[in-house]
């Protein structure tokens, strides 16, 4: 199988996240990157299909600026076979994205049989990529992936929708497959690992090379903006048994008359 | 004026509330609605009164339930060039049909905005990134339709919405070919409103202590009609499971009311509820940074506080 | 040439052993300390990453790192439990002497095993009446035909409780000290190995320690370690090693003491604002810089001249010394900043605080150290 895995470089969960000077994106230059967090579910999960079939091979692609490969460097060293860089900018909308990956994955010369990625990158929080990749590609695609089983490429996967209900979904190869929490545990890069994934190749493309212009650009984003503090709000304290009855019938009464919200 | 349509979800007679939010806000433009797939009167009735001058409803082979691409094609050939603006809910369907529908007209489309407005017939939104850690306006460009989803419970619904004629109209759509089809759906253990989707929330972390004191939470929730969610720390516990978990790495919510119970308010859960519009805090830590952004904290331990709050709630709403 | 930077491969190294520290031992250390208890199932997850056993060359089916990665992988380690830790760096304390006075027959067989499945090795110098003072072994070691017959006491041995192979430190002569010091590798299943309770300690508490009693323990001649009498220079070139080590892990726990420390201060609001608005907050976490810093400096220059085939033990032991009395103090520190919430278990930097006090005393005192040091430079005067 030719097993593809997308994944993006995303500023860390804990980073602290500013806009830069102009708001026209957020401040990067202090940034710690990690591999996007819901690309890990995808990395395993193409590794363990791999290791379900014999002769596969793992690719893994990324759109993303060069400062720092340490996400694709992350999956070599997992297990993955062969990296594709696209370099680009920070902040490339879905559509230029799903673009990107469409052309590194042609350039690769070798035909997908399926293709995983996460649900959604953390930091734009878009969920498009996956199903325009899929859209661009002409195949099937089926996102939030909690479960999945493969049989002679035939893919039976849970959804996640609301309420934690599942959507039972049967498709064969090749296909988009987006991933969610759940799905699987990622391994850690062994140590030995990390060794070897620097003989490892790595492909480097630019957006030129896979087919992406400027005018391919869709969404403009501009104001990058921290989101208005709260006004400070209203503390009692009921740590003494006799008043809690008085301050908990006082933030109900502020929930129903002042907050308007039950 | 820019034509704009609104995707909505029916399920019978009941339409999701984010679609009535969505309409509120566009209430001035001409917009019309397409649902998928049967749906009832009273669902016209609904969309009409919130402003919908057409309500389409597209029918056919394969579309009685949900399918990307049978979806995604059907609205493909009814949108043709018809529309400047495509809106729907950020629900689960959306989300996962939205992109490719988009992706069919070469179109951008802007994800998840929490607030929007119209110059002309130029579309600006705002919506949070960094799991709303920053917000940014979001503009589209290039080939129409432009494509927007809209974060439940952002807009609010609208206080005196403005009627529209809500004129029924069936139309006969094809799937078209149908690659990725559901087999079954499997119900979840809570018939409970999804997280994202609340409009009340009881949140429990560390403090709870074990996944049985969860009870506790759920009584309240009960009462209130809210859905249950828990912090990171109770959910690498063993004490929720990850379904549950509000925060960066789980899911962002924005209901308006956010009841946080023994949770201190680390970074990352404080980037999944932020925006909620309303946050009760119970924590017996006074200078726990949830307080900081609460509009009513609690200090207070939660095992004593919830019961009381509980039986103070029921009371008020019998 | 002067150079600070870490490689690729380490900074890569290090981010792998840190996401193990902070996903995989965090979240139980405070648990498997309160159970004092053995942590095998994350100790054998980091064996199969590759995180234990770094003393071991390529040659013998070790990884082949060198003394500066095995700092790296130490002080991430030790950031996410220092009592796992413990566990973990004891392996290579007790194989060290293996690597670095057996023969190639005695590296294949008893250093080829532990790349193959993990088990655990404990090192057996300290006994009941001899601390600092190792020279003054009591413990025997006998010959009896082509096997060596082994009596006597061990003190404060970690793993002992789950060894799997002992290297034992012993005498033929009491009355030569040093000079009749003699190391021998034990396998752990051999008769005659009694095995004390485990030790109840402030600190540490997840690792075993316990007491090893020898009673007339045969072992084959071929175990001996580079030959009989030659115990001591094995015993001191393995510190040159282990202090740095130590010292290392001394560095992780501090650097995470500091972390949760600058974090809270981040949070916690005292007169109005963050505690990190309040100047002597700010010295207190400037100084934990600073001298954690300065230790882990020290630390990858011993690693430094290891690698360079020129071990310095007044180097070693200046890492050791500087960087167990830093760490102690550090999270002391850290307990200070977090105030009446620091002394309850409720937060990590009460244990931090409990486990900084071993590393000042296992591994030779602070004040050991201090001798060592001082014998160098006085010897050069």
């Amino acid at each position: 199988m030719n097993i593809f895995v997308c994944i993006k470089q995303v500023p860390d969960t804990e980073t602290k996240v500013t806009p830069n000077g102009d708001g026209s994106y957020i401040e990067t230059s202090s940034i710690k990157w990690i591999m996007n967090p819901y690309d890990e579910f995808a990395v395993e999960q193409a590794l363990l299909t791999k290791a379900a079939n014999s002769g596969s091979t793992v690719t893994v692609v990324r759109v993303g600026g060069v400062k720092d490969t340490e996400a694709l460097r992350t999956a070599l060293a997992m297990g993955a076979d062969e990296a594709i860089l696209v370099e680009s900018g920070d902040n490339l909308d879905s559509y230029m994205t799903a673009k990107a990956l469409k052309g590194a994955i042609e350039k690769s010369g070798k035909t997908p049989d399926v293709i995983f990625t996460g649900k959604q990158a953390i930091d734009d929080d878009c969920l498009q990529v996956p199903q325009l990749l899929a859209q661009m590609l002409g195949l099937p695609s089926v996102s939030v992936v909690v479960e999945c089983a493969e049989d002679g490429g035939k893919f039976t996967l849970k959804r996640e929708v609301e309420g934690g209900a599942l959507e039972v979904y049967e498709v064969n190869s090749p296909a988009v497959i987006a991933c969610n929490k759940g799905l699987n545990t990622p391994r850690y890069a062994s140590l030995p690992g990390i060794m070897k994934a620097k003989r490892k190749p790595l492909a480097q493309h630019s957006l030129a090379d896979v087919g992406v212009a400027d005018s391919d650009a869709r969404v403009k984003y501009s104001n990058f903006q921290l989101p208005p503090e709260k006004p400070a709000g209203k503390k009692f304290d009921a740590m003494d048994e006799a008043n809690q009855a008085s301050v908990v019938a006082e933030v109900v009464k502020l929930l129903r008359e002042e907050a308007k919200v039950i | 004026m820019a034509k704009v349509l609104v995707f909505a979800e029916a399920n019978g007679d009941t339409v999701k509330s984010v679609t009535f939010e969505i309409l509120g806000k566009l209430a001035g433009h001409d917009v019309d609605v397409a649902v998928v797939g049967d749906m009832g009167g009273n669902a016209v009735a609904d969309l009409a009164k919130f402003g919908a001058a057409n309500v389409h409803n597209l029918k056919g082979d394969n579309l009685d339930k949900y399918s990307p691409e049978g979806y995604a094609n059907a609205l493909k050939d009814f949108i043709g060039s018809n529309y400047d603006y495509v809106f729907a809910g950020a629900t689960s369907l959306a989300k996962d049909l939205m992109p490719r529908l988009s992706g069919m007209f070469d179109a951008g489309m802007a994800s998840e905005v929490t607030n929007f407005a119209f110059d002309g017939d130029n579309f600006a939104g705002t919506r949070p990134l960094f799991a709303g850690k920053v917000l940014a306006k979001v503009e589209l460009q290039g080939p129409k339709p432009h494509f927007v989803t809209v974060r439940p419970n952002a807009l609010g619904l609208p206080e005196n919405p403005t009627a529209g004629a809500g004129a029924s109209n069936d139309v006969a759509a094809s799937a078209g070919e149908i690659r990725a089809a559901i087999k079954e759906i499997i119900k979840g253990a809570s018939e409970k409103l999804d997280l994202t989707e609340a409009n009340i929330i009881v949140s429990g972390g560390r403090a709870m202590k074990s996944a049985e004191n969860f009870k506790v939470l759920e009584e309240l929730a009960e009462v209130l009609g809210a859905t249950v969610g828990a912090s990171r720390a109770a959910v690498d516990s063993g004490y929720a499971p990850h379904a549950m978990q509000v925060g960066q790495t789980g899911k962002t919510v924005s209901p308006s009311l956010y009841i946080a119970c023994g949770i201190s308010g680390a970074i990352q859960h404080l980037a999944g509820m932020r925006t909620s519009k309303v946050i009760v805090a119970i924590n017996t830590d006074p200078d726990a940074p949830i307080f900081t952004k609460a509009d009513y904290g609690i200090v207070g331990d939660l095992f004593t506080i919830v019961p009381i709050l509980k039986e103070e709630i029921s009371k008020i709403l019998s | 040439m002067i150079n600070f930077e870490l490689s690729t491969e380490q900074k890569e190294i290090y981010e792998m052993a840190m996401k193990f520290a902070k996903n995989e031992m965090m979240p139980k250390a405070m648990e498997y300390d309160e159970k004092a208890q053995m942590p095998m199932e994350i100790l054998q997850k980091a064996w199969e990453l590759g995180l234990v056993n770094t003393c071991i060359p390529a040659v013998y089916g070790g990884a082949g790192f060198s003394t500066q990665d095995a700092m790296i992988i130490t002080e991430a380690l030790a950031y996410g439990c220092l009592g796992m830790n413990t566990a973990i760096m004891a392996n290579d304390l007790a194989l060290l002497p293996i690597v670095i006075g057996g023969s190639d027959e005695q590296k294949k067989r008893f250093l080829t095993p532990f790349t193959e499945s993990y088990k655990i090795a404990a090192f057996c110098l300290t006994e009941p009446g001899n601390g600092s003072d190792a020279a003054g072994i009591k413990t025997t070691i006998k010959e009896d035909g082509d096997h060596y017959i082994v009596n006597g006491n061990k003190m404060w041995i970690t793993n002992a409780g789950y060894a799997d192979l002992f290297v034992v430190y012993g005498t033929n002569d009491p009355s030569q000290k040093h000079k009749g010091i003699t190391a021998i590798v034990i396998d752990g299943k051999t008769e005659g190995i009694e095995l004390g309770e485990k030790e109840n300690k402030m600190g540490h508490r997840c690792s075993d320690t316990r007491a090893v009693t020898f009673n007339n323990v045969r072992v084959p001649k071929e175990n001996i370690l580079g030959g009989v009498g030659e115990g001591w220079k094995i015993a001191m070139k393995t510190l040159n090693h282990s202090r740095p080590m130590v010292a290392s892990s001394a560095v992780g726990g501090a650097q995470c003491a500091m972390d949760h420390a600058v974090k809270y201060a981040g949070e916690r609001i005292q007169f109005g604002v963050p505690l990190a608005k309040h100047q002597a907050i700010q010295m207190m976490i400037a100084d934990m810089g600073i001298e954690i810093e300065a230790a882990r400096l020290l630390v990858q220059k011993a690693a430094w001249y290891l690698d360079q085939g020129k071990p310095n033990p007044e180097v070693s032991s200046y890492s050791k010394a500087k960087a167990a009395d830093m760490f102690m103090d550090v999270a002391s520190d850290a307990v200070q900043i977090f105030g009446g919430y620091g002394y309850s278990k409720e937060y990590p930097v009460e244990k931090l605080m409990r486990d900084a006090k071993l590393i000042q005393i296992y591994e030779g005192t602070s004040q050991i150290q201090r001798l060592v040091i001082a014998k160098e430079i006085f010897s050069r005067s």
